[in-house]
């Protein structure tokens, strides 16, 4: 089983914090057969490390989302906006579907719901907690690592 | 101030709002004022996203401050990268570097240069590049070009990892990478990293070259509307070398006129503040740069890659320019001012891009291995500017003898097209809205504006489960009569 395991956003940025926050100890935690790819923002090229992979997950921070934290399926989606600076992680999907033409693996969003975004700001006392509670729910993640296993434990 | 900037009795009006909801403290938003005939009497966009820039750099020690600015931005921290280091090395009492460390920052410049037009180039692939654009003539041509080019998508993708790949090897790693540190750089590149860049230059020449004509052929299906589309005349800035090409690295502050005459030329950067000033309005938290001999009112200008092919008098690599002449020639002798010509210029800077990368991989100083020039003496203030993708980017510091920031200037890339977006959903706006009915339609040609100019909003950042983009229409009093939004999330 290889997965990819994708973490974006800000460290500087309060809760955008979050997705390098949790990469951060997936790499520690080793789980075999995993790569973990950490960046500003998702881009058009993020689809190219899904190439091989039979299962992805994306860590992220939100706003106005549920919380603590949301985990979800989610499906390629195109759709362009008024500026070309990120991509919706539903997005890179649909950019792998175009150049690869072939459909992209089984794909989880992991989104914890953030507070604050300022710049230079560091977590927010709610998002400290969250963060915790993120990554015990990656521990079940972790214990069985298939598209079935996570379908059953969805938000 | 253009006469759509502010309305007379603007509680009379009936307002529309374009607002990305975005998830961090800064965004865009653009409003829109009509009376109950449709007339547009005011158009303004807002972006509130550089608030706290200069604070959160403020109290760093100088020789960190390469680094932490790439925390800016999301989409180009390479330019903050190296406009900081640029400053910085004059603090540190660098004034020049050796040959291997300025080639190698110029190699992680057009790298990133590559990688953020690529972004376009992907966009090329879809229909959707100019949003909403309704009308069936202009919908048909967009979607037959793209049809005739089906492998652009990955083309697209391609380029930008090549971009990326650029900066890995210079920077070190693919984000948070160092590279240029004061005085010089912190990595070589190996033999076998110049050589498996080097490869793959004829394929990306030939992609980005596509690129271009590809953009070249659309705008042919229709030279009136893309000529005229949110056209309109401005003053324009970039750098230039001592012989008067473009450099996108280091160069010397041009300035000309809508008709193409010279305002000012070879200004050393580092005397910015006596040519240009900076303008407080009281609707924006951005501010609104101008040429200072020419007054806020008529000293405003554009940067990026329309403003940069135009002043200059060659791009120094063969390709590139051949395909400047063909932009040219669309203004019959007179400098191109309409919004689109945007995506044109933008390809043809990512076609010298790859020409340049490919130049500094044959130059056998790049795999030199002096990398640091010898020390002088400090100062306490340096500037460090340099062509970002987007356009001109200042940075100023003044340094204390504890080596902490004391003083933070910074004046980015969408600062610099601040009045000029502005100007552009102006022009859309009465060409294209004012006394007719508004659809959703119609309100998407202030994104094609947008979109044309790229600008950072909420650039160091990220969405999920958001709408980037909400719609609403209110009557007199204040009243929603109408919403429409597209989420991204």
């Amino acid at each position: 089983m290889h997965l990819v395991i994708f973490g974006w956003g800000n460290e500087s940025r309060g809760d955008d914090a979050f997705g390098p926050l949790l990469l951060r100890r997936l790499e520690q935690a080793a789980w075999p057969g995993t790569t973990c790819i950490e960046d500003f923002q998702l881009q058009i090229e993020h689809a190219l490390d899904l190439r091989g992979a039979e299962l992805a997950l994306f860590l992220d921070a939100g706003r106005d989302t549920p919380a603590p934290f949301q985990f979800k399926e989610i499906f390629p989606s195109g759709g362009l906006t008024h500026t070309s600076h990120a991509l919706p992680p539903q997005s890179v999907l649909d950019v792998f579907r175009q150049v690869e033409k072939a459909e992209p693996p089984p794909s989880f969003l992991l989104c914890v719901r953030g507070e604050s975004f300022g710049l230079g700001e560091a977590l927010s006392p709610q998002g400290a907690e969250r963060l915790e509670q993120a990554g015990a729910f990656l521990e079940k993640l972790g214990a069985q690592r298939t598209a079935d296993a996570w379908r059953a434990l969805l938000t | 101030m253009s006469a759509l900037e502010t309305a007379e009795r603007p509680e009379t009006l009936r307002r529309i709002a374009i607002d990305p909801v975005t998830r961090v403290e800064g965004h865009g938003k653009v409003t829109l004022l009509l009376d109950a005939d449709n007339r547009i009497h005011q158009v303004r966009l807002h972006i509130v996203e550089f608030r706290g820039f200069e604070i959160f750099i403020e109290g760093r020690p100088y020789w960190e401050v390469p680094v932490a600015v790439q925390r800016l931005c999301g989409i180009c921290p390479v330019s903050h990268h190296l406009a900081a280091v640029k400053a910085m090395d004059l603090i540190a009492g660098y004034s020049t570097l050796t040959p291997t460390a300025e080639k190698l920052r110029r190699l992680m410049h057009y790298g990133q240069m590559v990688q953020s037009h690529a972004v376009h180039f992907f966009h090329l692939a879809s229909p959707d590049l100019l949003l909403g654009f309704d009308s069936e003539p202009t919908r048909r041509n967009i979607v037959g070009v793209a049809t005739d080019h089906p492998e652009i998508a990955t083309q697209g993708v391609l380029l930008r990892k090549f971009g990326q790949e650029v900066i890995r090897m210079t920077a070190g790693k693919r984000v948070h990478g160092t590279g240029a540190i004061p005085g010089g750089v912190n990595k070589t590149l190996t033999v076998e990293e110049r050589d498996t860049l080097r490869r793959d230059i004829p394929k990306m020449t030939e992609w980005a070259r596509g690129a271009v004509k590809m953009l070249e052929k659309l705008h042919l299906t229709n030279p009136n509307f893309y000529n005229r589309f949110g056209e309109f005349p401005s003053n324009m800035m970039g750098f230039v070398n001592s012989a008067g090409e473009m450099d996108l690295y280091h160069g010397g502050l041009r300035a000309r006129d809508a008709k193409g005459a010279e305002i000012f030329d070879h200004v050393d950067y580092s005397k910015y503040n006596e040519v240009l000033q900076e303008e407080v309005k009281s609707w924006s938290y951005m501010k609104f740069p101008h040429i200072k001999s020419l007054g806020a009112e008529n000293g405003w200008y554009k940067v990026g890659p329309l403003a940069r092919v135009q002043v200059c008098d060659r791009i120094p690599s063969e390709l590139a320019e051949a395909e400047r002449q063909n932009l040219i020639a669309m203004g019959e002798g007179k400098p191109v001012h309409g919004t689109l010509f945007f995506h044109w210029a933008r390809m043809i800077e990512a076609l010298h891009a790859v020409e340049v990368v490919g130049q500094l991989l044959d130059d056998p100083d790049i795999i030199g291995t002096d990398l640091m020039s010898d020390k002088g003496d400090r100062r306490e203030e340096a500037v460090g500017v340099i062509e970002a993708p987007r356009g001109t980017l200042f940075h100023h510091y003044r340094v204390g003898e504890d080596d902490l920031v004391k003083y933070c200037n910074l004046i980015v890339s969408t600062t610099n097209n601040n009045q000029a977006m502005n100007e552009a959903i102006r022009t859309v706006a009465t060409q294209y809205l004012t006394g007719r009915e508004i659809t959703e339609g119609l309100l998407n040609h202030i994104e094609v504006a947008i979109r044309a100019y790229d600008p950072c909003l909420s650039c160091a950042t990220h969405a999920i489960g958001q709408m980037p983009l909400q719609v609403e229409l209110l009557d007199a009093d204040g009243a929603l009569v109408h919403r429409a939004s597209k989420n991204m999330g």
